[in-house]
């Protein structure tokens, strides 16, 4: 009889035990607060914020990837901090300072390795996602003792990595399918100053843009052997550069069947480029120089936030007939901008206002307001499952 | 040297120091708003902690090496064919020598 108490008594526990384990990643997200070194773990289907993850160090231009089973966020810090965030403990699963300055980084495809990007020193080391130990570190020498900062890390299949050296004027193809030993191909001379990369939205495609020149630089990854093109070439010819203020971003170029919207540098405008033939087909005038290119995830608009000082503003673009359609004004600081996985929200981060909005995509109505210390990045975990992502 | 000259002396070598130091004058608040823009904005280049990125760092132990009028000229002017754009749009020159003042100092 006591036995049978005890037994039932077990299985209760053992049950109940169970039960408050039970949760689900696919609709949560990470709101990186830059000044606090904190980030909101947040759910896109109730719109609120679930708990705050400090001590993450200088979370200036913070960017996150995610584990494939989209448990662990993978936060990268400015001040070469590697922090592995669980998003169902709501705690830092493990913590690493792995340089001085970095800018981002990337998760390989089997999801097996997180690689980082820095500044200083210049290069980009690999980790194992399990454990945060180091794998491999490249430093990027292109020169006898001369090391770049490294920019626009992506991965790409095959279990590859692709950078930009930013002084260095080249792009590295790593491949790191074999085993721990890192198969480099260089190419060289790809353009001055390359200071961002994207990988298109199916891996094939590595482009650099280039900061001192018009034009940018493809990379064809079915076909690493053709070497690298310049493409874009003059795409500002005869009008006078504008400062920049912020220099734009690459990353998830928006692409819409077979155009591809993206900022231009120093002017004032996105470009439209037709993705048969890489020529220009548009200057699309717009509120200021654009920092964030994103298309929604339906491909039928492209919102656009900008650099200083017309950072207030949120521009979104018909992918049709390439024209202005909205604009709004969520606050000062307009830093980010997240879709949620099928893009009937979007999230954006108002950095001066300390705060991020939701809005409905279809209607541009105001779905709700989370405080946010200084919000900058946003980035939602069906991110896991996106090459270059 | 009774107490009086040495007070009198003691405020006079603080506003010269103070002079010699030319920091240029601005108000409390548009000196929070301009210490909020070298932060975030010039931030994004040269990092939130000014500790370097793209751009190179502006802490005061490698700004006090440059002289005052090359800082501020790059400040006001940009320097071309770098990302550094001018900010003149956006400062007076008496504010460009305030945040080069305080940037040499460590204290923006």
């Amino acid at each position: 009889m006591m036995q049978g108490v005890l037994l039932i008594t077990a299985l209760l526990l053992n049950a109940c035990a169970h039960q408050t384990d039970y949760r689900a990643t696919g609709d949560l997200g990470v709101v990186i607060e830059r000044a606090s070194g904190s980030l909101q773990i947040i759910n896109t289907s109730q719109h609120r914020s679930l708990s705050r993850v400090s001590g993450l160090g200088d979370l200036s231009h913070a960017s996150v990837v995610y584990s494939r089973d989209e448990r662990f966020a993978y936060v990268f810090g400015r001040d070469g901090g590697l922090t592995k965030v669980d998003l169902l403990e709501h705690r830092i699963a493990k913590r690493i300072v792995q340089g001085g300055n970095s800018i981002g980084g990337a998760i390989s495809q089997d999801g097996t390795m997180v690689a980082v990007s820095n500044y200083e020193p210049g290069g980009v080391k690999i980790f194992s996602t399990d454990s945060l130990q180091l794998i491999t570190d490249i430093p990027a020498e292109y020169a006898p003792g001369q090391f770049s900062k490294t920019v626009g890390l992506v991965d790409a299949p095959g279990n590859r990595f692709v950078f930009s050296l930013y002084d260095g004027n080249e792009i590295w193809l790593v491949d790191m399918s074999a085993s721990s030993q890192p198969q480099i191909q260089k190419f060289k001379g790809i353009g001055k100053a390359p200071y961002d990369g994207l990988i298109t939205p199916d891996g094939r495609f590595y482009i650099a843009g280039l900061f001192g020149e018009d034009g940018m630089a493809k990379l064809d990854l079915w076909h690493p052997e053709r070497g690298v093109q310049r493409i874009l070439n003059h795409y500002g010819k005869g009008t006078d550069k504008l400062p920049v203020y912020k220099m734009p971003h690459l990353e998830g170029w928006a692409i819409s069947g077979e155009w591809a919207f993206f900022p231009a540098v120093g002017h004032h405008q996105a470009l439209q480029m037709n993705l048969a033939d890489w020529q220009l087909t548009r200057h699309i005038a717009t509120h200021g120089q654009p920092v964030f290119v994103m298309s929604q995830p339906d491909h039928r608009r492209v919102w656009v936030n900008f650099a200083f000082p017309a950072n207030d503003t949120v521009q979104v673009i018909d992918t049709e007939t390439a024209q202005v359609i909205h604009q709004f004004k969520p606050g000062k600081g307009v830093l980010h901008m997240e879709f949620t996985p099928r893009g009937e929200q979007v999230w954006i981060s108002v950095r001066d206002e300390n705060r991020v909005e939701i809005y409905d995509t279809q209607t541009f109505e105001q779905i709700a307001t989370l405080p946010a210390q200084a919000p900058s990045g946003i980035f939602f975990t069906n991110r896991a499952h996106k090459i270059g992502l | 040297m009774n107490k009086l000259s040495v007070r009198t002396a003691l405020i006079a070598s603080v506003t010269i120091l103070l002079h010699n130091n030319a920091v240029a004058e601005v108000s409390k608040q548009r000196g929070e708003e301009i210490r909020y823009t070298v932060r975030q904005d010039c931030g994004s280049c040269h990092g939130l902690t000014l500790a370097g990125g793209l751009g190179p760092d502006l802490k005061a132990k490698r700004l006090q090496a440059l002289p005052d009028n090359y800082l501020s000229k790059v400040i006001k002017e940009g320097i071309p064919n770098t990302p550094m754009p001018p900010w003149q749009e956006f400062f007076n020159d008496e504010e460009i020598q305030w945040i080069v003042t305080h940037l040499k100092r460590g204290t923006l």
